[in-house]
């Protein structure tokens, strides 16, 4: 199946970069660890994006499995991660990061 | 056609990725992330990967993020609790996030890499094409995939389980 394609690719990867800043630009600002994480999670998507983007323009199938690949350990990243964040909650009573300073004295 | 499709779901996601940040609710956050990932997979049927979009789907919008909501209704976060960063510090963060978009941009600009061809072949993105390359040419990945994920699960049982001492 043949089409002709409209978008250049330069659009599609200049949207994964602004995705992407958005993603460093939310970890930097905030103190909430659980947003932290979903900025994180925005990173990893455009950079999944990007991938499909150039797999479909150069006709590589390659690219779409490691975009699978991506999804399956960003899955066990999460629940590894909240698991952590939980913990945390629990003994401290918080999931603030700038609470979580205990390695610098 | 394509094109304003394409127009409009970058503006939805770029705008619920920038609400994700700046929302105080964490809540909140969390549904304009699933709105940023219906957008992304929005992409992804435009790029012919019905597959993927469908995965991502299933996998960010029904696992993932029903993760995330459970874990801030246990924590009881729905109220705006969590005090910002000082002044400075926030200027800095934008500084440092318009620098690394501008350092993108520029990187970009400057790069004659034109891959753009005028047909592309959008049928690699289908179920079977997928599999074949997934069981063939992946498929020690994938095996290996499912130790990660038997790692992972007994990371979280042990990391979860109340501490009894």
């Amino acid at each position: 199946m043949q089409t002709l394609q409209t978008v250049p690719i330069n659009m599609y990867i200049l949207l994964s970069a602004v995705l992407f800043s958005i993603g460093v630009f939310g970890v930097l600002l905030r103190r909430n660890a659980i947003i932290i994480f979903m900025c994180i999670e925005l990173m990893l998507n455009a950079v999944n994006l990007l991938l499909v983007a150039f797999s479909t323009y150069l006709g590589d199938a390659d690219g779409q499995v490691f975009v699978f690949f991506i999804m399956a350990v960003a899955a066990a990243e999460v629940a590894v991660g909240l698991a952590i964040l939980t913990m945390i909650y629990r003994n401290t009573g918080s999931v603030d990061i700038e609470v979580l300073n205990k390695l610098k004295n | 056609m394509t094109v304003y499709l394409f127009y409009l779901l970058s503006f939805i996601a770029i705008l619920c990725g920038l609400m994700v940040v700046v929302s105080k609710n964490p809540v909140n956050s969390v549904l304009f992330l699933i709105m940023t990932f219906f957008a992304i997979a929005g992409h992804y049927l435009l790029l012919g990967a019905q597959f993927l979009a469908a995965v991502h789907i299933i996998v960010y919008a029904g696992a993932i993020m029903v993760l995330f909501l459970y874990v801030i209704m246990m924590m009881n976060f729905n109220k705006n609790s969590e005090p910002s960063k000082t002044a400075i510090s926030q200027i800095i963060a934008t500084i440092a996030g318009g620098i690394l978009l501008i350092t993108l941009v520029g990187a970009l600009r400057v790069s004659d890499a034109e891959i753009v061809s005028g047909t592309i072949d959008k049928s690699i993105g289908t179920v079977g094409n997928l599999g074949k390359v997934l069981f063939g040419k992946f498929l020690l990945p994938f095996e290996v995939s499912s130790l990660l994920f038997l790692a992972g699960m007994t990371g979280v049982v042990l990391l979860g389980k109340k501490n009894e001492s």
